[in-house]
């Protein structure tokens, strides 16, 4: 991929739907997995011998377990609601990149080997034999897809292009063929903890050294703590927030709550990741792997309430799944939501007027939210449904004076994704990226143009190192994003009242 | 009894036959199949009372794509409300005495019929006027767009140009209800408008059509958000589960 230009788009003062432009995007890959990193999830290192018949089989055993999927690759009626609604195929113009066109790449194998129509009249229903051709471009578009479910919002039958992306994406693991930023990143967790790979000793470290920085900014002694057994809290945060900016202030920021309220915390090192990649592959053993590390450190440090850090997967993981994965959580207290956000968290100690902020502190912002996909459309926070979108934006206004909304084509449910989720904030993709990110710069420099906006909240490690990534390429400053917590830790008053 | 009257009435058996049992088996699979995680889009209704009020406004309303787009929602939902009109005014030819909220229908039924060949063509023209559209159009979108068009304008034709025997159409269609078989007119319309509404009832479980049922199992709309207060858990990952332990 080294000879591929990475171009930002031109933005534009109102969205625009592009004219196609067919395999702009057929380059765009991930690099593949070497055979170590398969095998360490269990995956054939490389392409198989027989890859097309076991495909196919691995196809009718997703068929015989994920209704979704059935329903999904059945359903579509070719309407055409969903063509502009992708994040990349508004940034790129390539129609595979089209939710419907990235569907029919499954679909048409689906109908070509299970349905009676696709056996017998191929050619009228867009039925194709799985070709050497045909799993190239799977495994182009499929990792071209983030996995966010805005064009699910817009489907008249609810079909969900992520369910299709991962059963994609775990057919081609199961043959051989996975992407190395993904499967790699997996098997750090498994080994070391964390997706960056961070060992339990020098994440202590790191932590020791951030709560030296807390004592000089504030003179008080704000905890860190790791692996504390009886600690009432235990959170689960994205790795990223340990070390990289702007995700660290959210983590300081986190601290600065837990001291303030005076509630017992602890991180742990056996589960020092929030971000779980086996969504990503669609991979419910690795999910549920990954996942089963917080139910094990929860039970060793005798815990009683998993809080979960600014990470949007994760929190789809969290809220969605893991009472299913590593449920029940009859060993932790009922008397908070199993398991809890941090913004939940943080919403709740406001509501009972356990914090003081000083707003001015963050005087310096104009700030907007963005909404992210996971967190938006596949979770929830709070006891009524959007909640996940209210909740943030209240503690943006309860700790910052200027708050702007982008524009509603662009928030809330119909928020676009940064253009990394879903498995591919990797440097190969670095063009997709940037493309895919067109709809959000553009809802941005709206907001900047009118509102002088500076300051883009979000709670996504993703989200975070994305837009760190690509804002450049569209002019913008690279520390305009910063996390929720980021504007709670500026704002947030310590000591005697 | 004349050999149409014969071969109609066996169409529509075999039709019906294939349409049903295949349908059947359809939903049947469909409900077997398990859902083993909650993937509600969301927000979305945390109980089943909501869950079931989501479901109507995407039946009734098709309210996702209204949210999509308001050009495909008009004419997608006129073509399907006006089908349901058109479908309630054929239902006098197969009850009698004709119900009563069938007869107060029937003026309605008319315009209706209007309205989805005008709902259909618009939808048609959508396939080669909108890049996008026409991209994704495979020979069986533009075939299922005839065929309902063909029937439509079939049906029609026999209101406006040239009229059937309908008092012994409808004899034929009890006919065919209560196995005591009485002959069909020879009619060119009507038997091109039969014939392919043979071929809709035949194809119904093999087709897109599928999206009927389907959208009752898509798991993004049919689930309540509630995965912290209730444990949700497939037959399969149960079992999966316990072979761990």
């Amino acid at each position: 991929m080294a000879a591929a230009e990475i171009t930002a788009p031109p933005l534009k003062p109102y969205p625009v739907i592009p004219i196609l432009e067919v395999g702009a995007m057929a380059n765009s890959k991930p690099y593949v997995a070497n055979a170590a990193m398969q095998q360490a999830l269990g995956f054939p290192g490389e392409l198989v011998e027989g890859w097309h018949d076991k495909a196919i089989a691995k196809l009718g055993d997703l068929l015989q377990n994920y209704r979704g999927l059935k329903v999904y690759l059945d359903a579509c009626v070719h309407c055409g609601a969903c063509t502009d609604k992708c994040h990349y195929f508004l940034g790129t113009g390539d129609p595979k990149n089209m939710p419907v066109a990235r569907q029919d790449l499954l679909r048409k194998v689906y109908r070509r080997y299970f349905t009676w129509a696709g056996k017998w009249f191929p050619k009228l229903v867009g039925a194709e034999d799985l070709s050497k051709e045909v799993l190239d471009d799977w495994y182009s578009y499929f990792n071209q897809c983030s996995e966010c479910r805005r064009c699910s919002v817009f489907c008249p039958y609810g079909i969900d292009t992520a369910e299709i992306t991962m059963a994609a994406k775990e057919i081609m693991d199961s043959i051989g063929l996975g992407s190395k930023y993904t499967n790699e990143i997996i098997g750090k967790v498994h080994k070391v903890g964390n997706n960056l790979g961070l060992p339990g000793p020098a994440l202590l470290d790191t932590l020791q050294s951030l709560e030296e920085d807390l004592k000089e900014e504030t003179g008080l002694d704000i905890r860190l703590p790791l692996d504390e057994k009886g600690a009432a809290v235990m959170l689960i945060t994205p790795s990223a927030d340990f070390f990289a900016e702007p995700h660290v202030y959210s983590l300081m920021g986190y601290a600065k709550v837990f001291h303030a309220a005076g509630i017992p915390w602890t991180l742990s090192t056996h589960a020092s990741e929030a971000g779980n990649f086996g969504l990503f592959i669609g991979n419910y053993g690795q999910m549920q792997k990954i996942a089963m590390r917080v139910r094990e450190a929860a039970l060793d440090l005798g815990a009683r309430r998993l809080v979960v850090g600014e990470c949007g997967h994760a929190w789809r993981v969290a809220y969605s799944f893991w009472n299913t994965l590593i449920g029940p959580f009859d060993f932790l207290d009922p008397d908070y939501p199993l398991p809890q956000h941090i913004c939940e968290l943080t919403y709740d100690l406001i509501q009972r007027g356990a914090l003081t902020f000083d707003k001015s502190a963050n005087d310096r912002y104009v700030v907007t939210f963005h909404d992210s996909c996971n967190v938006a459309r596949a979770s929830r926070m709070g006891g009524l449904p959007g909640g996940q979108f209210e909740i943030p934006r209240a503690i943006v206004r309860a700790v910052a004076n200027k708050f702007v909304e982008m524009n509603p084509e662009a928030i809330r449910e119909k928020t676009f994704c940064c253009g990394g989720g879903g498995g591919l904030l990797s440097d190969e993709l670095l063009d997709l990226r940037v493309k895919g990110a067109l709809p959000r710069m553009e809802a941005l420099q709206a907001v900047v143009d009118t509102d002088g906006v500076n300051f883009m909240a979000t709670i996504c490690a993703i989200c975070k190192a994305q837009f760190s990534k690509v804002l450049p390429y569209y002019k913008f400053n690279m520390s305009m994003v910063g996390g929720v917590h980021q504007l709670v830790s500026n704002a947030i008053r310590l000591g005697p009242k | 009894m004349s050999a149409a009257t014969v071969v109609f009435a066996l169409l529509f058996y075999a039709a019906t036959l294939l349409g049903a049992a295949g349908l059947a088996w359809r939903i049947r699979d469909y409900a077997r199949t398990p859902a083993p995680l909650k993937i509600p889009t969301t927000p979305a209704p945390t109980t089943t009372g909501g869950v079931v009020l989501r479901m109507l406004r995407e039946v009734a309303l098709f309210e996702s794509l209204f949210k999509a787009n308001l050009w495909i929602w008009l004419f997608g939902w006129m073509f399907h409300v006006a089908l349901a009109l058109v479908l309630a005014r054929h239902l006098r030819y197969f009850t009698e005495p004709v119900w009563f909220w069938v007869v107060w229908v029937q003026p309605f039924g008319l315009y209706a019929g209007l309205a989805m060949v005008g709902g259909l063509a618009a939808l048609w023209a959508r396939r080669f006027l909108v890049e996008r559209i026409r991209y994704i159009s495979t020979p069986s979108d533009h075939m299922m767009l005839a065929l309902l068009l063909g029937i439509g304008v079939s049906g029609l034709s026999m209101k406006f140009m040239s009229h059937t025997d309908i008092v012994a159409v409808k004899a034929f269609a009890l006919g065919l209800i209560f196995f005591d078989w009485q002959p069909l007119p020879a009619h060119p319309g009507l038997f091109v408008h039969l014939f392919l509404v043979i071929v809709l009832i035949a194809i119904f479980p093999y087709s897109k059509l599928l999206h009927a049922p389907g959208l009752f199992f898509s798991p993004g709309r049919n689930q309540a958000d509630n995965p912290r207060e209730q444990r949700h858990l497939a037959a399969w990952a149960a079992k999966l589960e316990k072979a761990k332990v």
